[in-house]
């Protein structure tokens, strides 16, 4: 069974500068909402999951699809990590 | 269907160079390649290029009046021309044709203006007086017919297609960068505008006067909509007999060929009524083309084959592969003369290619319905945003929306994630393009790739802005649906589906297409029915549905829709089109065009060959810049020069030395 990574913001931050934004992260704060500024759109949001999916290596929950753990780079970084901290040890 | 093109000195005059008007007729030789035709004078010269479907003896243009005053070319249809030649005949005019052609001109002679309120049909013509020396250029209600010009030193050029009008090396070419910007946000440049500087195209609904040095455009036709006030208070089941009524007339009066006519079956609703009316009334054994894909997820072929074996109609129908669409979009991109935001128009390019090799000529198709009767979801999208706005709070309400996109919440996981996005907006309600502001605020995303000097040219340019002051006065008197059917129709539709999709995805291989929905009598009474009834509750084009039943079986009419789409990437980077879609695409290629940043569109590059989930806004994206890149190549860098002569013309009027 794979560990669930930590991750360090600036990981998400690129993925968002780089998947979405053109490489321009001009006005990207880390608690920007993706949906309110309009810089992801809907199908976008597939994208954010299963790029968490692969960096976390876990698949995510369904309760856990909500804007409180996916519309910020400080969101995702903060639900990223709360599921580390609840995975098993690293064999 | 013809090409048309012409040359009015209207300031001045020296006689018209014949080399010059052959070759921008020779530009629209795919558009007319049974014969071609010119008049000449010390001012004006007229162009035409013969598709023959009317008089197929007798009516080759430019066509005159009694006393040759007159000279028209004219590409299009007139439907209702045997009713309205025989008025014209009881008024003593006189006719040396069979052909619709004429009856224009002595309409006009007639009505001079006015005639256009009586033509039913879709054209694009000029009218050179000769006597007066003035010309008189028309363009149908919805634009179904295409008409460009530029002015010159004093003379207009104008032609069917802008590549006729570039055949003359003194006009410049190059890409109009707010066209640009309406493309990326539109999918097609505002009425009036085209992708290219100072190139002009005649609105639909608008017509021109060229009078002694002066050039004047006005509209003559606004969508007939009425206001709730005047709308029908008759029960739904009278109202849809009426549709019923209406549609089998416009079918009626577009079977008038002298050659066989066709029909497009996609499997969905509006191309099934319309050959279920060809066949049950007019011609049993109709032959019916239809678009299959080696890509399931895009394929209708089922329903296809079940209306085809349900109305015995003679089918034909054809695959096409992921590596067949992208190797054909350079063709497109050269017929459709703009970029395209998807790949769809290719399919039905290739498909008139089969639709010639039956030897047929003309094909009745379903385009319109959608439009008119209320059936995409951007209208019910309208609605229900509309409905959530008044209590935002409201889950129910939020929840509708879901149901209008099963394949964005097809995983219901998503819900939660994906209602925000739909929320976004709802307090502009007072907003006139309310409707639209989420789908172009979409699409505004992919002018992301513009480059620098792009984005710099257009930075103080506002697309909305535009659209909201070019709004007819009567738009505030319309319900919401019709407002939004307004937005749809007057941009997406006449600008990107009847153009791109239409008439020059089949123009590119000769064949002509008539939309019965667009028909103005269909129009008219479609206007004049209440919202509540175009959608009830959620359920799109409820009306023409009913209207149906009976016709169709219950599996098609009430089936729900299936956008017509074509796979993207697939296409582009499948198979050997990669090869040609990098070398499009690298760095050198990028800069030379000068519309696109290469290090944003290497990122797009590498996340869609890396087989990431493409999203709506790269497949809109990818297809954006390869098509724009494309047209800078086949317009702009590498635009054909002298081209060899077409045939000698089967019909020369050369006046340059009569005194006039």
């Amino acid at each position: 069974m794979p560990d669930n990574q930590t991750i360090d913001p600036s990981t998400i931050r690129e993925f968002i500068v780089e998947t979405f934004l053109f490489g321009d992260d001009t006005g990207l704060a880390e608690d920007t909402s993706f949906m309110e500024s309009g810089l992801i759109d809907s199908t976008g949001i597939l994208e954010v999951v299963d790029f968490i999916e692969r960096t976390s290596g876990a698949r995510i929950q369904d309760d856990h699809l909500v804007p409180e753990n996916l519309d910020s780079i400080e969101r995702i970084t903060r639900f990223i990590n709360s599921l580390a901290a609840e995975a098993p040890a690293v064999e | 269907m013809c090409g048309i093109a012409g040359i009015v000195q209207y300031r001045g005059r020296k006689p018209v160079s014949r080399q010059r008007l052959a070759a921008m007729v020779d530009a629209l030789h795919h558009r007319g390649p049974d014969e071609t035709g010119l008049y000449l004078d010390n001012r004006a010269g007229l162009g035409h290029a013969r598709l023959s479907i009317i008089d197929l003896s007798s009516g080759t243009q430019p066509i005159h009046n009694e006393d040759q005053t007159l000279w028209i070319t004219f590409n299009g249809e007139i439907f209702n021309y045997p009713e309205l030649r025989k008025n014209l005949e009881a008024r003593g005019h006189r006719f040396y044709t069979t052909t619709d052609t004429e009856v224009i001109l002595h309409l006009y002679e007639e009505k001079g203006e006015a005639c256009l309120d009586d033509l039913n049909g879709q054209f694009a013509f000029a009218i050179w007086n000769a006597e007066k020396q003035t010309c008189f250029l028309a363009r149908d209600r919805f634009g179904i017919r295409p008409l460009y010009y530029t002015v010159l030193d004093g003379t207009l050029l104008f032609a069917s297609e802008i590549k006729s009008i570039f055949t003359c090396p003194a006009v410049p070419r190059e890409i109009d960068p707010v066209a640009m910007d309406q493309v990326f946000t539109f999918w097609a440049p505002l009425p009036g505008r085209t992708p290219f500087k100072n190139i002009r195209e005649l609105p639909a609904g608008h017509c021109m006067v060229v009078d002694d040095g002066r050039l004047e455009t006005r509209r003559y036709w606004q969508m007939p909509f009425r206001p709730k006030a005047d709308q029908l208070d008759w029960a739904p089941r009278r109202i849809a007999e009426e549709i019923q009524a209406r549609l089998k007339e416009a079918v009626r009066i577009r079977l008038r060929a002298d050659v066989p006519v066709g029909t497009y079956l996609s499997g969905g609703l509006d191309s099934s009524g319309i050959t279920a009316l060809v066949a049950r009334n007019f011609q049993k054994d109709v032959k019916t083309f239809g678009i299959c894909f080696e890509n399931a997820a895009f394929d209708e072929g089922i329903y296809q084959r079940r209306m085809a074996e349900f109305l015995g109609t003679d089918h034909v129908e054809q695959v096409m592969s992921n590596t067949q669409i992208g190797s054909a979009l350079p063709d497109i991109v050269w017929f459709a003369e703009k970029p395209l935001l998807r790949t769809a128009p290719v399919p039905l390019f290739l498909l008139s290619k089969t639709v010639r090799e039956h030897n047929l000529k003309v094909v009745l198709t379903g385009e319109g319905s959608d439009e008119v009767f209320g059936g995409y979801n951007i209208f019910r999208e309208a609605c229900v945003r509309r409905f959530w706005a008044r209590f935002p709070d409201s889950e129910k309400r939020a929840n509708l929306i879901s149901h209008l996109y099963p394949y964005i919440f097809n995983d219901p996981r998503l819900k939660r994630m994906m209602l925000p996005f739909f929320a976004k907006g709802l307090d502009q309600t007072d907003d006139p393009l309310f409707s639209h502001l989420i789908r172009w605020g979409n699409t505004a995303r992919i002018k992301g790739y513009f480059s620098d000097d792009l984005a710099a040219a257009v930075s103080g340019y506002d697309g909305l802005e535009e659209v909201r002051e070019g709004l007819p006065a009567e738009f505030s008197e319309w319900d919401h649906l019709q407002q939004a059917q307004h937005l749809e129709m007057s941009i997406f539709m006449s600008c990107y589906l009847l153009s791109s999709q239409g008439d020059r995805t089949a123009m590119g291989h000769s064949v002509e297409v008539r939309m019965p929905y667009l028909d103005p009598d269909v129009l008219e009474f479609a206007g004049r029915i209440p919202a509540n009834w175009k959608i009830l509750g959620l359920k799109e084009k409820y009306l023409l549905k009913q209207s149906f039943r009976g016709t169709l079986p219950d599996d098609i009419a009430l089936r729900p829709k299936h956008p017509y789409r074509a796979p993207i990437v697939e296409s582009l980077f499948g198979g050997d089109n990669r090869e040609a879609t990098l070398a499009l695409l690298n760095e050198a290629a990028l800069r030379e065009a000068g519309l696109f940043d290469p290090a944003r569109v290497g990122r797009l590059i590498k996340k869609l060959i890396g087989g990431a989930h493409p999203g709506e806004t790269d497949g809109m994206a990818l297809t954006g810049i390869v098509t724009a890149q494309w047209l800078h190549e086949r317009f702009i860098r590498n635009f054909p020069k002298n081209e060899p002569p077409g045939p000698e013309p089967g019909l020369v009027i050369d006046r340059r030395n009569e005194m006039n």
